[in-house]
């Protein structure tokens, strides 16, 4: 019976992902708008990326690009090679908004990936209830949208992106709007669940700590127009645990990353 | 509290003395909020009632007055001449006219219904359809049901069949009018979820558009009920020999004025009703709203 999550979860050689040249605008009272100009970044299977930049940089946008929401102006994305231009199940997408579809139990909404995809019911329940029991959901699995908290809410749709055995996870900003602690826990459990599955993570966050706990690389963003500014390799050990944050290693990368989002803060204001 | 009592349940004999004690004493003062509450209630249940007796009594003084100051009471049947057309038509055979307007009200209801909700979906999902055929509708929706009746005198084989028709009338455009709206407010947020979970159009139309203008199209349905009531009286001026409305609009022309009332009050009962019902039984169909009324 194991088997089939065990399948699911090693088939892990997919998840890289491309980003060439990358430039989007919008427009804005008849006037063209460059919100991110020339993006360019290559991210291996399994790594676990945060971009991280000041408000109004430009990182949903990188990240809505590659869920295929929204057409660039010019450059390409790829994923494992294949180019990105509608969205799809390769590419899980977790919102910073609480996204369940609120007529859907907890379960169903875990499940309507793989109803769409046609799998049979009997693997249908399997996965599901494997990822409700991972996330501590399980019991609630009758619940709809509404009865459930916050972080409750957030793991229900990790897991909902995560059950589609992605290539790669979007997320933005999805633990922005919970409270501290809830958020701590959160981050905990979303890097005991990736170094199990070993998808590639793209986390969107403006908060340096949270970066600097979860991810592989940092990607800093600048502003005017949005673009990666420096790409800082995060070298603590894993697995993290929350005592980690008080490492020497740890205050230092900090203090870097800070020095490096104040300048965009302030040239971000200026212009404004 | 609740814990401390419970551990020291375990502790001695004497412990559960005391948080029986406590138990009384809760329940004692649970019982005093409830007996405030009562009295509330029951000035309340008074106001009420007393606003009746005025609405009544005010009603039977100038009936009994003769008020005429420009508004005209003399024929104005007074409550208890409509008591008594009420005694006398229950005690006649009230269920033949009931049941003629209920099955009109209702096979004009469940059309528009159908109907209402099918059209409504395809204008608000696919713009083309809307481009065909949304300003012939809009054109006829401000038209009132009495505006219909030549036309369908004319155009339907029956009399019973034209009746239906204004009570589809009625209930048709606030269905679609909010099934449109409902479909065309369907959250980008949820269009996106359904996108990276691998949904195409069949599943996004299933699955979140039409639940997600569930709520609206449920409100069209309730007016959409009162509606069909209100044209029912329209309806059964046309023809019919039976009805609820045709006894209301029968009384006027033959000068038996108490009935008229009666059926006006009985129309508005039965309209309350159904829409109640209609309101309901759409609930039923959502599960997840109904236990949000509650834990609110
Ligand atoms: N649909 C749109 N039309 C016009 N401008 C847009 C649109 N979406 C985003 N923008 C602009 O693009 C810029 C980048 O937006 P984006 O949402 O990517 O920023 P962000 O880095 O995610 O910010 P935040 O941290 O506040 O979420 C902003 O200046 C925003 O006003
Ligand atoms: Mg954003």
């Amino acid at each position: 019976m194991a088997t089939l999550v065990e399948k699911t979860l090693e088939q892990r050689v997919r998840g890289f992902v491309e980003v060439e040249n990358l430039s989007v605008s919008f427009k804005r009272k008849g006037q063209s708008v460059h919100v991110l100009e020339s993006v360019n970044f290559k991210i291996e299977p399994g790594e676990f990326i945060c971009l991280l930049g000041p408000s109004g940089c430009g990182k949903s946008t990188i990240l809505n690009v590659i869920a295929g929401f929204i057409q660039p102006s010019s450059g390409f994305v790829f994923v494992d090679k294949r180019h990105v231009d509608s969205p799809s199940a390769d590419r899980g997408f977790v919102f910073q908004q609480y996204s369940l579809l609120p007529w859907k139990t907890t379960y169903q909404n875990v499940e309507f990936g793989l109803k769409i995809r046609g799998v049979p019911k009997a693997k249908r329940s399997e996965l599901v209830n494997y990822y409700l029991n991972r996330v501590g959901l399980f019991k609630h699995r009758h619940s709809y949208p509404h009865q459930l908290s916050g972080g409750m809410q957030q793991r229900a749709s990790i897991i909902r992106a995560l059950v589609n055995s992605p290539s790669v996870l979007l997320m933005d900003e999805p633990f922005a709007a919970l409270d501290a602690q809830t958020r701590h826990m959160m981050q905990e459990l979303l890097l005991t669940i990736w170094s199990d599955l070993k998808t590639t993570v793209i986390f969107v966050t403006h908060d340096i700590e949270e970066a600097l706990f979860l991810s592989d690389k940092i990607f800093v963003m600048g502003v005017n127009p949005g673009r990666i500014k420096e790409k800082i390799d995060v070298t603590l050990d894993r697995p993290r645990h929350a005592d980690g944050l008080l490492s020497p290693e740890f205050i230092s990368l900090n203090r870097q990353v800070f020095e490096l989002i104040r300048e965009e803060t302030l040239k971000s204001m200026d212009m404004d | 509290m609740s814990t401390s009592s419970k551990r020291s349940l375990k502790a001695s004999p004497l412990a559960k003395v005391n948080t029986t004690i406590a138990h009384c004493f809760k329940a004692l003062s649970r019982r005093d909020r409830s007996a405030s509450n009562q009295q509330k209630l029951n000035a309340q249940v008074f106001r009420r009632i007393l606003s009746l007796v005025l609405f009544f009594g005010i009603w039977q003084l100038l009936c009994l007055n003769r008020f005429n100051f420009f508004i005209n009471f003399e024929n104005v049947p007074s409550p208890i001449e409509v008591a008594q057309a009420t005694v006398q038509f229950v005690t006649g055979n009230p269920m033949k006219h009931i049941q003629a307007s209920a099955i009109r009200v209702l096979s004009g209801f469940t059309i528009a219904a159908v109907l209402g909700i099918s059209l409504g979906i395809l204008i608000g999902w696919f713009k083309k359809i809307e481009d065909f055929i949304f300003l012939p509708l809009e054109l006829l929706r401000p038209i009132p049901a009495v505006a219909w009746i030549p036309l369908a005198i004319l155009m339907f084989p029956t009399s019973e069949s034209g009746m239906i028709y204004l009570t589809f009338i009625g209930a048709f455009f606030p269905i679609l009018i909010s099934t449109i709206r409902g479909v065309e407010s369907t959250d980008l947020l949820l269009l996106r979820v359904g996108q990276c979970l691998g949904a195409k159009q069949w599943h996004i139309f299933k699955d979140i558009v039409v639940p997600g203008a569930m709520p609206n199209i449920a409100s069209g349905l309730v007016i959409g009920m009162g509606n069909s009531w209100f044209c029912l009286v329209t309806a059964e001026i046309l023809a019919g020999r039976y009805g609820v409305g045709y006894i209301t609009w029968e009384s006027y022309v033959t000068s038996n004025y108490p009935p008229i009332v009666m059926g006006m009050l009985l129309i508005g009962l039965m309209g309350a009703a159904s829409a109640y019902a209609v309101d309901r039984l759409t609930c039923l169909l959502m599960p997840w709203r109904i236990t949000k009324k509650k834990s609110a």
